[in-house]
């Protein structure tokens, strides 16, 4: 049931028109930071506020919205964001990435391809890529105006040099269209290439900081690397312990204090979805086994 | 030989004050490929605010720069816009600063600050990046196993060396350098102009050196030039001008030099 308190998806309209005059900006120049006026969310900064001033500006009431936090549909992040979306507008809401017409993410892009039409809404911490690099705005943006980007390559050396690998892990630096640098949201580096040609919407916007950029579909997206130390993605040491994926993100989980442990799907619908279809890994409950036999 | 004919870079009266007080005054020089030129002056003269102009940090009231680049002709720096100024710093120019911090990245390792202007110009391998970083430490006299320790661990004229390889290493045909021995101690003064003047001569680049220093100046430049309140009020041949100086001013400056 919708709110009649509020208006629709909480934002007035005036507020709702400017964030998407900001989107369209953004759209047409793919990783540009669009400034737009942000307004106070009932939640604090750093949980969400941009991404969901971003949903809100383009929800409708036929939209189907999932929201997920770290991979999950199920933490304290997704479900707050999820029932205030569905007390503010009424719209359905789901768990399957599938069904979904509009995803609000935190740290995760989900292991479902998306499709064409969907819309991927990114919660942004901090948008500057440039930011711990080059401490004044002004500055940074004359280096995007300029496409001076060779500072960043600088901390990737760094990375090489302590660590022999390039260490940065999440919030990987991407090159968009041959043309500006981006900060993809604290993705892990897993995600990254996913953003590269992708058929859905992706938004991202930064409430703090009051940013919202974007990639259109099929957009360009090159992770920055060397020559001699070419980007690579995460790999586990094992399956997932209860749906035997090797193809998706792994969270670690320590089980008793005798160094045991299990890795399993960071994205629970993906997982979820597994298991229905019969698959198994080392730790599937043993009943479940037992009826697949 | 024709190239030698014309002047890397032609200054023709450059104007600056802040607010009613004037700090160059119609100051015009010429400088040419692979030659030192020293800049003197006591504090206040606009010799720093000359040096900031012609880097393009600090904008002059009137004037002109005509620079001879290699890759796009001659080029009118104040007219110029600001992509094509910052792309021809950065392919052709270096800038030294006095205090090394303010001209490296203190938190980062010395490879990498040597790595940075290469990593601008585009230089994307790992390995060569690092192996003439390693080269460049070596020829400004830093132990090869310092590559990944930070500036700040250094000392100050580890520092200063630092800073000048990190503008050497994209083989400038120009580097500006701001009183590049100020603030160090003698000895080490001296093993950083020994420096200077072998690699400014191995690498043929063209300097433009400040400096209140009269020794620093006689050691280095080719050629001077004596600034008083904005004017220069004396030019020419090093040893020359120091050993006859016409100009009053330039006859004091000489004088209070101290002896030993």
């Amino acid at each position: 049931m919708t709110d009649q308190d509020y208006n629709f998806a909480f934002l007035d309209e005036q507020t709702k028109r400017m964030l998407r005059r900001a989107i369209l900006k953004a759209v047409a120049i793919p990783g540009y930071q669009v400034p737009f006026g942000s307004r106070e969310m009932p939640l604090p900064y750093g949980w969400g506020t941009g991404g969901m001033q971003v949903t809100a500006a383009v929800i409708g009431a036929d939209d189907v919205l999932k929201v997920i936090d770290q991979g999950a549909d199920d933490t304290t992040n997704a479900v707050s964001i999820r029932r205030f979306f569905k007390r503010m507008t009424g719209v359905a809401t789901t768990e399957k990435t599938r069904e979904a017409t509009l995803i609000q993410t935190r740290h995760r892009v989900p292991e479902t391809p998306l499709q064409a039409g969907q819309i991927l809404v990114y919660q942004v911490p901090i948008p500057e890529p440039l930011r711990w690099l080059e401490p004044r705005e002004i500055e940074t943006r004359i280096m995007h105006a300029l496409s001076e980007y060779g500072v960043m390559h600088v901390k990737l050396y760094e990375d090489i040099a302590r660590h022999g690998h390039i260490s940065t892990a999440y919030d990987y630096p991407v090159l968009v269209n041959g043309r500006y640098l981006m900060r993809c949201s604290p993705i892990p580096k897993f995600d990254t290439p996913k953003l590269h040609m992708n058929p859905a919407l992706q938004l991202f916007g930064a409430g703090r900081e009051k940013r919202i950029y974007a990639l259109p579909p099929h957009t360009d997206v090159k992770p920055l690397d060397f020559e001699d130390h070419p980007f690579e993605i995460e790999h586990w040491p094992e399956p997932c312990a209860l749906c035997g994926a090797t193809d998706s993100f792994l969270d670690e989980v320590i089980l008793d204090d005798k160094g045991g442990r299990m890795f399993v799907c960071s994205d629970t619908d993906y997982c979820g979805e597994r298991r229905e279809a019969g698959h198994r890994g080392r730790m599937s409950p043993p009943e479940t086994l037992e009826a697949a036999e | 030989m024709n190239t030698i004919e014309m002047p890397l870079l032609n200054v023709e009266g450059i104007e600056k004050s802040f607010g009613r007080q004037p700090a160059c005054r119609d100051v015009s020089l010429e400088l040419w490929p692979g030659e030192v030129l020293g800049i003197v002056g006591e504090s206040g003269s606009g010799k720093s605010t000359l040096l900031k102009i012609l880097a393009g940090r600090l904008a002059a009231d009137a004037g002109r720069i005509h620079y001879r680049s290699a890759g796009e002709g001659i080029v009118e720096l104040l007219g110029a816009s600001e992509a094509q100024r910052r792309r021809l710093m950065r392919r052709e120019w270096g800038f030294v600063q006095q205090h090394a911090r303010d001209g490296l990245r203190m938190g980062f390792s010395a490879g990498a600050n040597i790595g940075e202007p290469m990593m601008a110009l585009g230089q994307r391998d790992y390995g060569s990046l690092r192996n003439t970083a390693k080269d460049w430490l070596r020829a400004v006299e830093i132990p090869e196993e310092r590559l990944d320790d930070a500036p700040r661990t250094f000392s100050g004229g580890m520092q200063q060396r630092l800073q000048i390889a990190r503008n050497l290493v994209t083989h400038p045909r120009i580097v500006l350098m701001d009183e590049p021995t100020g603030g160090l101690d003698v000895s080490v003064q001296a093993r950083l102009l020994d420096l200077l003047r072998r690699l400014v001569h191995e690498h043929n680049v063209a300097v433009i050196l400040v400096t209140h220093d009269l020794g620093v100046a006689r050691l280095l430049a080719d050629r001077l030039m004596v600034m008083r309140r904005g004017q220069v009020v004396e030019a020419g041949l090093t040893d020359q001008l120091l050993d006859d100086p016409q100009h009053a001013y330039t006859q004091l400056l000489v004088s209070s030099v101290l002896g030993v």
